[in-house]
């Protein structure tokens, strides 16, 4: 396991770039870039991101980076890794970027053709569970009960399961993680280096311009969505499902601290009832049902994917 | 030694792909441009063509692989036919933006409502402003020239731009013709490895196509606008290059048949220019000096050369296998907006044809000439534009 202390000091994402403050996503490249070097092409659609690199004729991050149409990331890197094939040039990583709208909306029929190719890349959503970019709109990814622009009164619906449905493609890898556990995602994304085929990273990150929240609380907001259970760290590996520190720890109800603590601090929740916050507990329980028979059959469940 | 071989249009687009060496072939299957991508399926798994041949999932995908494959560094090639290209629609504005030389067959097809699988140019011609060079062919030959010629063009540093080449389905995509195939070391001859503008480089690292302010993004439309102009002049050069080095030519712009001393000539795009000749050859025998024009290239719009096709004549007679609702045929409109400002121009008469498929037989065209004569010699223009052979 990887320490704090070991982490390369090289920055590839440069001072002076354009994230709000306390911006969850602009942790998580960080960290990609902490975990995978410059050695990689990025591949970013419509996001945040596409304002958090800077206009023209600047930009703040030092890896070769390709703007594409908001539902295209993973058709775009499908472009480039079989132009790398074709040039004997497969030790570049390539990587798509996309956040929840150009991953579980509009990107979702480009991510799974080419994931049903085994196309050989990396995939991460970053969540912050809106269209965050162009002023928090309802996505797929939106929690029940979250005020947007266009949900003024909350959300009815519940989020989209994102990591599930890509594990259903039969990937080698799929993986959720928080830019609150750094080390977590960083070897979450070195091990995702490490495997041939589509590998798929769902990061909550958390938005205080969107979630209505101070702007110095967003590791805390990450980490509060993972203590709740609300947000559980977990990969999928040729099938296998394994529960990772500290959600391996959260099996037991008990242990898991009550999603209040979590959805209080955020104004987009300040409409929620009672009776919303039971409902959400309740399906949070569920969820935690489902993890633990998961991690109980996953080599059974190893055995029916087989290894790819 | 070049090989003579009978093939379809679409088999040939494939035989083309082979022959540029194309890297990287991203595509999804639409009638009738289906076997074309079947063809390079073939070359590819069998091994004679060494490229990737990526299955998407969508006509959109399709051309978004080819645009970061192009900027990765390798030559591309894709086909699609009418909503295949609609749905495109967003991507090529990409490519062209991009100024990136991917090359695409357009197997012409209408668009629907409702479901028509039979040739007109309402698909390429609806992606008429989104920066793409358009190329239209006659015959199955000028297909495999056509493709060859357009990556030299397009990855020539004066251009740098998208290109598409267009060929009717069924009328060529389905029919077998004659093809001359120049032997393979000619043809890398004639055409050097891929080159581009830019590349996707982790010892360069830049953002490319990132967000660009009003400060700047008027310098890169004017720059795409020079680049066609600049297509514009390498067109008929590299169509004579070719022609020395191969023995075939297509006319460069405006391919012209008995134009020189024509008092009207008629103004086509794609195959009707074939039955437009046997049209012109008949009306000379009844001693009526009639001309034919295949507009070969449509973006960029030969304006100059329509000038001059235009100064001798006294009418102009346009067959549009299009048309844009609530104006007229597009060779009509480009063709008026070319002259508007010379003093003598000709007068100008729009036919609109063979849409969806309707068969245009050079009677028709002989009837179009007719009635376009009339005119003439009235010295007025009847009516704009008349659809021709429509149920009353």
């Amino acid at each position: 396991m990887v320490t704090i202390k070991e982490l390369p000091r090289e920055e590839y994402l440069l001072k002076g770039h354009a994230a709000c403050a306390g911006c969850g996503p602009s942790i998580a490249i960080r960290l990609l870039f902490k975990a995978l070097g410059n050695k990689i092409i990025m591949v970013v659609p419509a996001c945040c991101t596409t304002v958090i690199q800077g206009p023209y004729p600047y930009t703040s991050v030092a890896v070769p980076l390709q703007n594409i149409l908001f539902e295209s990331t993973a058709a775009a890197a499908s472009g480039i890794v079989a132009a790398l094939r074709q040039r004997k040039m497969e030790d570049i990583t390539v990587v798509g970027w996309a956040g929840d709208g150009g991953t579980v909306d509009i990107g979702i029929q480009a991510l799974s053709g080419a994931a049903e190719r085994e196309t050989n890349f990396i995939y991460i959503c970053y969540d912050n569970e809106a269209y965050g970019n162009t002023g928090m709109q309802r996505s797929g990814a939106t929690p029940y009960g979250a005020w947007t622009t266009t949900t003024p009164s909350g959300k009815r619906e519940r989020k989209k399961d994102m990591p599930f449905i890509m594990a259903a493609h039969r990937i080698p890898y799929v993986a959720t993680a928080c830019p609150s556990y750094p080390i977590d995602f960083i070897e979450k994304l070195r091990k995702a280096r490490n495997i041939k085929g589509t590998k798929y990273i769902h990061v909550l990150a958390p938005c205080p311009t969107g979630w209505r929240y101070d702007a110095n609380r967003t590791v805390e907001l990450g980490r509060l969505a993972v203590q709740t259970g609300l947000w559980a760290l977990y990969e999928i590996e040729y099938g296998q499902f394994k529960l990772n520190s500290p959600s391996d720890r959260l099996v037991d109800k008990a242990k898991r601290k009550p999603i209040k603590e979590y959805l209080q601090l955020q104004g987009r929740f300040r409409n929620l009832t009672e009776e919303d916050i039971s409902r959400i507990q309740q399906w949070v329980d569920e969820d935690w049902e489902h993890y633990r028979k998961l991690a109980s059959n996953s080599m059974s469940d190893a055995a029916l994917h087989g290894k790819i | 030694m070049a090989q003579m071989i009978i093939d379809t249009a679409n088999h040939i687009a494939g035989y083309a792909a082979k022959a540029a060496r194309v890297k990287v072939v991203a595509a999804y299957p639409i009638t009738p441009q289906t076997t074309v991508v079947e063809k390079i399926a073939d070359f590819v798994e069998s091994g004679e063509m060494d490229a990737e041949y990526i299955r998407v999932e969508s006509e959109h995908s399709a051309m978004v692989a080819c645009i970061a494959a192009a900027a990765a560094g390798v030559r591309t090639f894709t086909a699609t036919s009418a909503h295949g290209l609609a749905l495109m629609h967003e991507a090529l504005h990409w490519a062209a933006g991009s100024r990136l030389p991917v090359v695409m067959a357009v197997v012409n097809r209408a668009m629907g409502a409702p479901w028509s699988i039979w040739p007109d140019f309402s698909d390429s011609l609806s992606q008429r402003d989104n920066g793409w060079i358009q190329f239209y062919c006659a015959d199955n030959q000028e297909v495999f020239d056509t493709v060859i010629q357009a990556y030299k063009l397009c990855e020539d540093e004066r251009v740098f731009l998208p290109a598409m080449v267009c060929l009717e389905g069924f009328i060529l995509s389905h029919t077998y013709m004659p093809v001359k195939i120049p032997e393979q070391k000619e043809i890398d001859e004639f055409l050097p490895p891929y080159k581009c503008g830019w590349i996707l480089d982790v010892n360069h690292p830049l953002s490319h196509a990132n967000l660009v302010s009003p400060d700047w993004y008027m310098e890169f439309r004017y720059m795409i606008q020079e680049a066609m102009e600049n297509a514009k002049q390498l067109i008929p050069k590299i169509d004579k290059e070719y022609g020395k080095q191969f023995g075939i030519e297509h006319g460069g712009l405006i391919e012209k048949y008995k134009c020189d001393d024509a008092d009207l000539i008629l103004v086509t795009m794609g195959t009707m220019a074939s039955d437009a000749k046997i049209a012109v050859d008949s009306l000379r025998k009844e001693g009526l000096k009639v001309g034919s024009a295949r507009v070969r290239v449509f973006r960029p719009f030969p304006v100059e050369e329509m000038m001059k096709l235009a100064e001798k004549a006294q009418m102009l007679a346009t067959i549009d296998r299009h048309i844009s609702f609530g104006m007229e045929g597009f060779l009509a409109s480009e063709i008026k907006a070319s002259l508007f400002n010379r003093k003598d121009r000709p007068l100008l008469a729009g036919f609109i044809a063979g849409l969806g498929g309707r068969d245009v037989t050079s009677e028709a065209i002989k009837k179009i000439a007719k009635k376009s004569l009339k005119q003439m010699h009235a010295g007025k223009v009847e009516k704009e534009t008349e659809w021709v052979d429509l149920r009353e």
